[in-house]
């Protein structure tokens, strides 16, 4: 990195940035050394930087025109959809911002596992990310009871009652999140003032995480480390710009179709039904993207368990680093890991497909075993399968095939392309 | 490696660029109209008020559209006084006859032109308005004649429903 | 790269599939030919503007519209009835407004910026008046049911005699499509139930089609202007899209690695 040797050209430049170093900060973003062989599963990165500044920037709109309390919500939501300038737009764009910033930090995630990004020397950015992905989930939650329909009344009564499983100070937790005996205007004012607060939180965890990743340098998909950084890297600007651009470009394509042409598709219809503390909906279901976690809640049979195990799902996710015994990053050189990955995502699915489903019959059991599953993948699979698993040789760098004669797939599909 | 002619990358390049500045203006536009007055907040209906308890010399002040509005019900001293004032001595000319369609009756917005606060009743060395905040001075047609306010107080559309009720807006 | 747009594309399929399911009704419900689906869905018109005499004639002695304002009827993209008929619909409901200058409420014709008048006073009267069943306010009913305006059109057109065995309260009626087939509204709509002005014979299902037409409206009234402007973004991202993937290959064929 060449941030030392940076020095402005303009004499005010100079004088600036010996005082302030912005420039030599836009300095090093711009030249960031970047793996050539990043492929678009890397590119979710940016979009989830866009999605968070989309969010933040519609919630800042929508909170001049929202009104916090339990009588007023759902007709100053109502308000917002029908008489402010574009603010049915706004208000669609928050709601399905959040869903479209949830399906790529699951891909993102994933990406992680798959190419082993979340191992030394990258330990700290991966802890950091998932502290940011627990807050999103809080603030996606509280965000989903401010409209004050039956989903949001219902979905806070129920998440809000999981802190009652502590024992002895459950309950005394529980009625100090309410501030009162039930969910109620309190707890809707509390929940508003978080859900503003949170995101810039987010924000400030955002820095940090790329912070960290600009210590070690990204880990790409071969997950060998950068051998001559002239030959392997390109600078970040223009080339990762505007691929991240481009892709980018197609997530919002997909946003746009659920903006405009499905608004509510993610959502739930009793959401629409003023909230009523009398009446509970026939199924409470939260948010898709919280389905895998509800479905292990639901899976255990004891109340206190169940919380636990669903903390526990993103406790292992946590310690991740320290449970996977491998030295080598990628799946691409795991034979073994990449089926156990797969037979995982598909296990997350099912979660996610269960947790909508009532809990009972066949469901139940489906859950329980994947739940099971779940666990046993991080728990046993992962530790094992690192002291085990005979792995493909590593290629010497990032551009040059392998000395053993096992070519390096990227630099493979770039002749192929040339001819 | 192959090189294209620059003249074309060029293009490419400031197409992308200025199609993307549209789309960003476009995408800004929502959240800036996003503050102005809604469809709600516009379509507020007039207010009609009922004047015959308003006592000769007296003023009453109404709300309308989240503003005080004054209808001061004036003397025929105070009409002779604003009619017989010569328009040149005036910052911001205007007839009172242009005011005061019917003039026992002055309807007219009770804010300064100068930063907006709302005048007292019948003070002044004008016998009209003063408004305390920075010392304008009104007449008894609400035209400004001493102080820094810049202009007249402003005259609301408003109409005579019958002799009783004036609907302003 | 095409691999990974067409997996997140499936990722989203399983979930709605999951949603559907999870949603899907036990009973197959009544289509019609709604104009509003589809990319450049619009509203009928003439279907809004009938939808709003069948719900001021015979829906609103019990539901309410509380969110609606009867300058909405002649803005656009609705039943665009001309501002003059719209201020006649208005001034043809007494409107509770006050307090006056002597601190009572008193009644006054409707104006453009009122909202639709309540058929009760509040929620207990409403329970009270309707044997204990509150009448839902029919704002957002169109996006507040599952299965949206087919099931509202399949509730209104839905009542049978109940099957043999079933036993109704009095004041319960039996319906094919209501969750749980038991509905405490009577039915509705019968065939010549309203005089359409323009001369559309007032069959019981066109009623229930001009009607879950109207709702939906009520419901989503900015849906036109949503669908128009969705067209012009998709359209703009897809050309800007093109744009930056030529700039990109542009740009990475100045060093020899692929994209």
């Amino acid at each position: 990195m060449s941030d030392q040797e940076f020095v402005p050209k303009s004499k005010f430049g100079k004088w600036f940035n010996d005082r302030l170093p912005l420039l030599s900060l836009a300095n090093h973003l711009t030249d960031y050394p970047t793996p050539k062989n990043l492929n678009y599963w890397w590119t979710f990165g940016g979009i989830l930087t866009f999605c968070l500044i989309t969010q933040i920037v519609t919630g800042l709109t929508l909170a001049m025109h929202y009104i916090a309390h339990s009588d007023l919500a759902f007709g100053s939501v109502e308000h917002i959809m029908r008489d402010v300038n574009y603010g049915w737009l706004i208000r669609y764009v928050h709601a399905n911002g959040a869903s479209m910033f949830f399906l790529a930090v699951y891909i993102h995630i994933f990406r992680s596992l798959y190419y082993g990004s979340y191992k030394a020397p990258r330990e700290v950015i991966w802890i950091i990310g998932m502290i940011i992905y627990f807050l999103m989930m809080a603030t996606a939650f509280m965000g989903y009871v401010l409209p004050w329909g039956q989903m949001s009344f219902w979905g806070a009564t129920v998440i809000t009652n999981l802190f009652s499983a502590i024992p002895f100070v459950g309950e005394g937790i529980v009625a100090w999140l309410w501030g009162g005996f039930a969910v109620d205007n309190p707890t809707l004012t509390r929940f508003y003032s978080l859900h503003y607060l949170l995101p810039f939180l987010i924000l400030g965890l955002v820095v940090l995480h790329i912070w960290a990743l600009h210590v070690p340098g990204n880990n790409n998909p071969i997950g060998i480390d950068i051998k001559k950084p002239s030959k392997d890297t390109v600078p970040f600007h223009p080339y990762i710009v505007i691929k991240d651009a481009f892709a980018l470009l197609m997530f919002l394509i997909v946003f746009a179709f659920f903006v405009f042409y499905s608004p509510n598709i993610l959502g739930h219809a009793d959401n629409y039904i003023e909230a009523n503390p009398m009446v509970t909906p026939a199924h409470i279901v939260p948010e898709w993207y919280l389905l895998p976690f509800y479905a292990i809640l639901r899976s255990v049979p004891d109340k206190l368990l169940g919380v636990i195990a669903m903390f526990a799902a993103i406790f292992v996710l946590v310690i991740l680093p320290w449970l996977d015994t491998s030295k080598i990053r990628s799946a691409v050189f795991r034979p073994l890991y990449k089926q156990f990955y797969w037979i995982l995502v598909i296990d997350v699915l099912i979660l996610g497909y269960v947790g909508a489903m009532p809990a009972e019959g066949l469901y139940l059991l489906i859950a329980r075993v994947a739940t099971a599953y779940y666990f046993i993948h991080f728990l046993i699979i992962l530790p094992l399968l690192g002291l085990k698993e005979k792995t493909i040789p590593l290629p010497l760098s990032i551009t040059e095939p392998v000395l053993g004669g096992f070519p390096n797939p990227s630099t493979v599909r770039n002749k192929e392309s040339l001819h | 490696m192959t090189k294209k002619p620059p003249k074309r990358r060029e293009f490419l390049f400031t197409a992308s660029y200025a199609v993307g500045a549209v789309g960003v203006g476009a995408v800004v536009w929502p959240l800036i109209d996003q503050m102005n007055p809604d469809a709600s907040v516009k379509a507020l209906a007039s207010t009609e008020v009922d004047v015959s308890s308003v006592e000769l010399g007296k003023t009453i002040t109404v709300l309308w559209r989240g503003k005080p509005v004054f209808i001061k019900r004036r003397t025929p001293e105070e009409i002779q006084e604003a009619r017989n004032v010569n328009l040149e001595d005036l910052p911001h000319p205007e007839k009172d006859e242009d005011r005061a369609k019917n003039p026992e009756w002055l309807v007219m917005l009770g804010i300064c032109t100068h930063l907006g606060c709302v005048p007292l009743n019948d003070k002044g060395d004008y016998n009209g308005w003063f408004c305390p905040c920075h010392g304008s001075h009104y007449d008894t047609s609400g035209r400004i004649r001493k102080g820094p306010a810049p202009t007249n107080m402003e005259v609301p559309k408003y109409e005579f429903v019958n002799n009783n009720i004036i609907k302003i807006g | 790269m095409r691999n990974i747009f067409k997996i997140i594309y499936l990722i989203t399929l399983i979930l709605f599939g999951s949603f559907q399911i999870s949603a899907a009704e036990k009973v197959e419900l009544l289509k019609t030919d709604w104009s509003f689906k589809g990319i450049f869905g619009k509203f009928d018109r003439g279907s809004l503007q009938r939808g709003y005499q069948v719900y001021t004639e015979v829906c609103a002695s019990c539901h309410s519209m509380k969110y609606l304002s009867y300058r909405n009827l002649s803005e656009k993209g609705g039943p665009e009835f001309s501002v003059d008929q719209a201020k006649a619909i208005a001034a043809s409901f007494e409107i509770t407004d006050g307090p006056n200058e002597d601190g009572e409420m008193f009644q006054r014709p409707g104006k453009l910026s009122d909202k639709f008048a309540m058929p009760y006073a509040n929620d207990k009267e409403a329970q009270a008046a309707n044997g204990g069943a509150y009448p839902p306010d029919m704002s957002v009913l169109a996006k507040a049911r599952s299965g949206g305006v087919d099931y509202l059109y399949s509730v209104l057109l839905g009542y049978e005699d109940p099957p043999s065995g079933v036993i109704l309260d009095d004041g319960v009626y039996y319906n094919k499509y209501m969750y749980g087939n038991n509905i405490k509204m009577a039915k509705p709509l019968d065939d010549g139930l309203v005089e359409y002005s323009d001369g559309t014979e007032a069959t019981e299902e066109q009623m229930a089609k001009d009607v879950v037409t109207f709702l939906m409206w009520a419901a989503e009234p900015h849906l036109e202007a949503r669908h128009k402007m969705g067209f012009k973004a998709i359209i703009y991202l897809i050309i800007l899209t093109i744009l930056v993937y030529f700039s990109m290959k542009k740009i990475w064929s100045r060093i020899e690695s692929e994209v």
